[in-house]
């Protein structure tokens, strides 16, 4: 597989994006957009949009790390028919109700 | 669009080429038909699959250019050298073409039409795409909330949109163009690098507290975003999104 940034590979000077690259990914396991809510990184504390989290990626997965203390908050790897997801970076992820 | 947030998890959608059109030397813009396509928000993006004969496919994300308009959406794509995709989108694909859609995507990095307060747009190469739909979005709304794009650009060729955002200034969204490499002979600017006193001089008054926008390639919207707090903008009113390869260096 091949993924994923807004709109080709991520900066070759930074190596990375934000959070809103792994947009699509997220959405095909979540019934709601993560981009939008906000995520305590369990290693830092610190609280932020998924969005706006530095994003590495994309093979073999998608790495998003908080912008704090550089932490892994989520990763996410896909194969044609399974994906695996480990979360343990993200002690809270709070999620609006409303569109 | 009005409940985006629940929605149920997303498939891809056929698509169809049914336009093309030049943007610049490097860019175009495809208009896509999606049967079942759910709308969408300015700035959000969709993920575009191609698939060859022999099955094997590309992914990637790209920001929709339109405001939502029924079954169909419009994406910029600006080539990138030795790219997989983006030359097959800038250079070849053709109305009739088929290709699949998942979206639409993001939730964070968008601009509600209802949505109280000023609006302060900072773009960077292609990084001004998501910020047109938002341009595109105010006027289709009729929304008048103050809108404000300042757009940094290499040189006149390579800017997208021009005519639009010219006619965009006649209904009340200021523009400013800042030429990084190359002006045009008489620019009021010598070219260079946005800074803190241009920022200063012609984004909405942080007093103002608009919501900022800034899309590009990562170093331009590290480099903006740090300035935009640095004159006064509330950091928690600073939405980011970064590109790829873009702007200046494609």
């Amino acid at each position: 597989m091949t993924l994923s940034s807004p709109p080709n590979q991520p900066d070759p000077l930074s190596g990375r994006l934000d959070g809103n690259a792994a947009a699509g990914q997220l959405r095909e396991i979540f019934a709601v957009d993560l981009t939008a809510a906000v995520g305590c990184c369990s290693g830092c504390g610190r609280t932020g949009a998924i969005g706006e989290a530095h994003c590495y990626g994309p093979a073999p997965g998608i790495v998003l790390r908080c912008t704090g203390c550089d932490g892994v908050l989520l990763r996410i790897v896909t194969t044609d028919d399974r994906v695996w997801l480990d979360m343990r970076g993200l002690s809270i992820l709070q999620l609006s109700l409303r569109g | 669009m009005a409940r985006a947030a629940v929605l149920g998890r997303l498939t891809w959608r056929a698509a169809t080429v049914s336009a093309v059109r030049r943007e610049s030397a490097t860019a175009r813009t495809l208009t896509l038909d999606v049967p079942g396509w759910p709308g969408h928000l300015p700035g959000q993006h969709v993920d575009l699959r191609l698939t060859a004969e022999d099955g094997y496919t590309a992914t990637r994300a790209y920001s929709l250019a339109s405001a939502a308009e029924g079954m169909r959406i419009k994406v910029t794509v600006e080539q990138v050298p030795d790219g997989e995709v983006s030359p097959y989108l800038t250079t070849q694909a053709a109305p009739g073409d088929r290709m699949e859609i998942r979206g639409p995507v993001g939730g964070w990095f968008v601009w509600r039409p209802d949505q109280p307060g000023p609006v302060q747009l900072v773009g960077g190469g292609s990084g001004v795409v998501p910020l047109m739909a938002m341009i595109r979005g105010r006027s289709g709304s009729g929304a008048e909330v103050p809108m404000r794009l300042l757009y940094s650009v290499r040189d006149p060729a390579a800017v997208l949109y021009g005519d639009e955002l010219a006619a965009a200034a006649d209904r009340g969204v200021r523009v400013d163009v800042v030429y990084t490499r190359d002006a045009p002979p008489g620019w009021s600017r010598p070219p260079g690098r946005i800074d803190h006193r241009l920022l200063a001089d012609v984004t909405v008054a942080p007093a103002e507290r608009p919501t900022c926008y800034v899309c590009g390639p990562t170093a331009f919207v590290e480099t903006v975003a740090e300035l935009l707090v640095r004159v006064g903008h509330d950091p928690s009113r600073i939405r980011t999104e970064r590109f790829g390869p873009s702007g200046g260096r494609r």
